[in-house]
């Protein structure tokens, strides 16, 4: 019993040392040194291409409904909100799903007001439009989804629809090596991209 | 199209990891792999052993129960004190008792199960102690499943391995090194690997700042999904883009979860001395996790009853509420069967919003014992209980005394694997009775109607198989299913593990009696049917009544929202 109890000590401190510390520090090394750009985050100017934003002005595409209407950051109700990797908008929070469940009349309620707000900009709005991702900051829309949202685009940003749509198609990254997953547009790139059409018009 | 390949690319690379992974893994528990020897030499001279000193199953079980109290213990303090210790960039405090409780006994139980939201409550020092459970709880559990394979096919033995080498020798050869070269390709798909703290950023489009988490994330995602763990950096888990940040990445640990659990079957047959005999046990567990990768994405792949009542009936892409875009419905349906039925409980959507039927794919899943393929060690012992039932059951038919591997399966032997496969029913069903008869109980479920009911019986069907995937919308960090939870898990890991190495003495020390023509053949399509039936039996019976008033009766409520 003791026997086991000694040898049951030195082999926590001896994984300790090699599992907790040395994997963690060797892997960062290697990490930093092969893509600093992706350990770090994938940073851009404007935020991480891997993390959602809240896009509320409409002459701007929007993202998944993570932080928006019925699930936008709420103090008072104690909900953090999507987009909301630790804090946002000065709400604190963490990722998370909605969790409500396929029969769950605030599910109902909720994509009730999503689908009307894009019924009330003009947007015939698709699937990811007004269902919230799992991470609750998903960065990425389907093209279709891109695609709907040009008449709300095009009124408030007064870009012309057809550059708009050349705008969507440069940015869809088709299913990666061809099969795996679906189709997505990043929406912080597609309005990067937007803003540069905007600036080089100008 | 894009589903077909991504079945046939993970199909052929599991393949491939069966033949080699699986005999690379016999020749690591045989002793005959050492390139590591220059670590594992001093490890074994620091705790006063060698391989030459093998243990009875007692000792060996007497070892692994110590050891893993001092690793609760351990893990419990270092989450208590993190606040003193150093990498805590965010200034967080101790981790509240219960909590720390709960989690401590999850890790080291390989559950994995999470009342916590990783970046808000625990410090890099922390996440790294809890990755150090990550590498040890599957070497735990793989070193059982070989000290029974040893009893299975040893002769008029007294012993069953070395506990100490076991788990070393696992933790060394199998899942460092795999998982070190899996988390760069984390790191080069975007997955984040960093000690620098958050990141303050400032979007001057939209006019947006954020504070976003980061940390040593990658590399512990590459274990987590390896050792079958499920425990991520982050809250929402394999769903945000810094664990999991692409479609190959999703592939990749969808491979990773599957390959150790699947390929000890190998390993068994190689330790067997018939590769029919593991190639039975994998036809098993394939056909079981094939029909429930079909059924659970063909529910997936259908419209959400309360998004189509909303006024969009049209879903071409399948139920997307709590699905990211890039993985898409069928892909997060696969990962989803895939974690729930390897005890891993990672998750890259949100299980609690899945359709009535996908949900009852995930949660069955788990009640089938976790045996198709299973965890890592746990799903091979686990499935070799069933194979004992099914011999049994199959002697009874035939008049014969039932024969496994040429050992004499009699009165105790029976017994014990009946004990091991009952142990999690009684755990479950007896702890979700406690949980919706309580006021404690009932203020956890987030969803009302018999969604709620699933959500309490999907935790402790979680928990008592070690799995740790949650309907997550219960709010689990209260005293009451910090402390519950706890016992489910310890109960389902080490009310199983010890009948198991009992087992493990028990047929070790029997002599082999040579095949005869009267033998029941335990390596053709007549066994696999009878496993299978023995798994589907003993799961339907013991669980059909209580999934009647979750999923099914959810799943029957047309047109009725609770």
């Amino acid at each position: 019993m003791l026997n086991h109890l000694r040898r049951s000590a030195v082999l926590t401190v001896v994984c300790f040392v090699v599992f907790g510390l040395a994997y963690a520090l060797a892997g960062t090394g290697v990490a930093q040194v092969l893509f600093p750009h992706q350990a770090n985050g994938s940073l851009t100017a404007n935020g991480s291409t891997l993390i959602g934003q809240n896009w509320a002005a409409t002459r701007w595409f929007h993202g998944r409904p993570d932080d928006f209407g019925p699930y936008a950051a709420d103090p008072k109700k104690g909900i953090s909100g999507g987009d909301n990797p630790l804090v946002a908008n000065g709400v604190k929070g963490e990722s998370g799903a909605t969790n409500l469940g396929p029969r769950s009349k605030t599910l109902l309620e909720d994509t009730r007001i999503l689908i009307s707000w894009w019924h009330a900009h003009g947007v015939d709005p698709t699937t990811d439009l007004v269902t919230t991702s799992g991470s609750g900051y998903d960065p990425d829309i389907s093209p279709a989804s891109a695609f709907a949202q040009i008449p709300m685009v095009a009124k408030y940003s007064g870009v012309d629809p057809a550059e708009l749509h050349r705008l969507i198609a440069k940015q869809v990254h088709g299913p990666q090596l061809g099969f795996l997953g679906s189709a997505y547009v990043d929406v912080l790139q597609l309005n990067e991209a937007l803003a540069a059409a905007e600036r080089a018009g100008r | 199209m894009g589903f077909f390949w991504t079945i046939v690319t993970l199909v052929v690379a599991l393949g491939i990891a069966w033949r080699y992974l699986g005999s690379y893994m016999a020749a690591v528990f045989d002793g005959r792999v050492r390139w590591l020897g220059w670590v594992e030499r001093p490890i074994y001279r620091a705790l006063g052993t060698s391989p030459e000193r093998e243990q009875s199953w007692k000792r060996y079980a007497a070892a692994l129960l110590v050891f893993s109290a001092v690793s609760i213990l351990f893990t419990y303090l270092m989450l208590r004190l993190q606040g003193s210790l150093p990498l805590d960039p965010q200034h967080l405090g101790a981790v509240p008792p219960a909590l720390a409780w709960n989690t401590a006994v999850s890790f080291v139980t390989n559950t994995n199960w999470q009342n916590y939201g990783g970046e808000t409550t625990l410090s890099y020092l922390s996440q790294m102690t809890l990755v150090v459970q990550q590498f040890v709880s599957p070497a735990v559990g793989i070193a059982v499943a070989i000290a029974l394979v040893r009893g299975l096919t040893r002769r008029d033995a007294s012993t069953v391995g070395n506990f100490w080498v076991d788990v070393t020798r696992c933790m060394l050869y199998i899942l460092l090194p795999v998982a070190f070269l899996a988390g760069i390709v984390y790191v080069g798909q975007g997955g984040v690997q960093t000690l620098a703290g958050p990141a303050h950023v400032h979007d001057a489009l939209n006019g947006v700042t954020q504070t976003i988490a980061r940390g040593p994330i990658a590399f512990m995602e590459a274990i987590k999904q390896l050792g079958t763990n499920g425990g991520g950096f982050l809250n929402a888990n394999s769903a945000t883009p810094f664990e999991n940040p692409t479609a190959l990445t999703n592939w990749l640990s969808i491979f990773l979860l599957l390959c150790i659990p699947f390929s000890l079957t190998y390993t068994f047959g190689k330790m067997a001395g018939s590769r029919r005999q593991g190639a039975a046990l994998l036809t098993a567990m394939a056909l079981i996790f094939g029909a429930w990768v079909g059924f659970t994405s063909y529910a997936e792949h259908q419209a959400n009853p309360a998004v189509a009542a909303a006024g969009l009936p049209h879903q071409p892409t399948g139920n997307m509420e709590g699905k990211e875009v890039r993985f898409g419905d069928t892909s997060s349906a696969l990962f989803g069967v895939a974690s729930t039925q390897t005890s891993t409980g990672s998750a890259d959507a949100a299980y609690d919003s899945f359709t009535p039927m996908g949900g009852f794919g995930l949660i069955t899943g788990m009640m089938l014992g976790e045996v198709s393929p299973g965890g890592t060690g746990s799903g091979l012992y686990t499935i070799l209980l069933f194979a004992i039932v099914a011999v049994f059951i199959g002697g009874l038919m035939i008049g014969r005394t039932p024969e496994y591997l040429g050992k004499k399966i009699q009165a105790h032997e029976v017994k014990l694997a009946g004990l091991g496969i009952l142990i999690m029913p009684i755990a479950v069903l007896a702890l979700t009775a406690v949980a919706v008869s309580v006021h404690a109980g009932r203020a956890g479920p987030l969803n009302a109607g018999p969604h709620g009911f699933s959500e309490i019986l999907y935790a402790f069907t979680s928990q008592a198989n070690n799995n740790g995937s949650a309907f997550a919308g219960l709010s689990g960090d209260t005293a009451f299913y910090n402390v519950l939870g706890g016992i489910a898990m310890l109960l389902g890991r080490f009310a199983v593990i010890v009948p198991v190495l009992a087992l493990a003495g028990a047929l070790g020390a029997k002599n082999v009696v040579p095949a005869g023509l009267g033998t029941f053949r335990t390596d053709n399509a007549m066994f696999v049917g009878l496993v299978i039936g023995a798994i589907m039996l003993v799961g339907a019976l013991t669980f059909f009544p209580a999934i009647s008033l979750g999923p099914i009766v959810e799943q029957l409520s047309h047109g009725r929202f609770f």
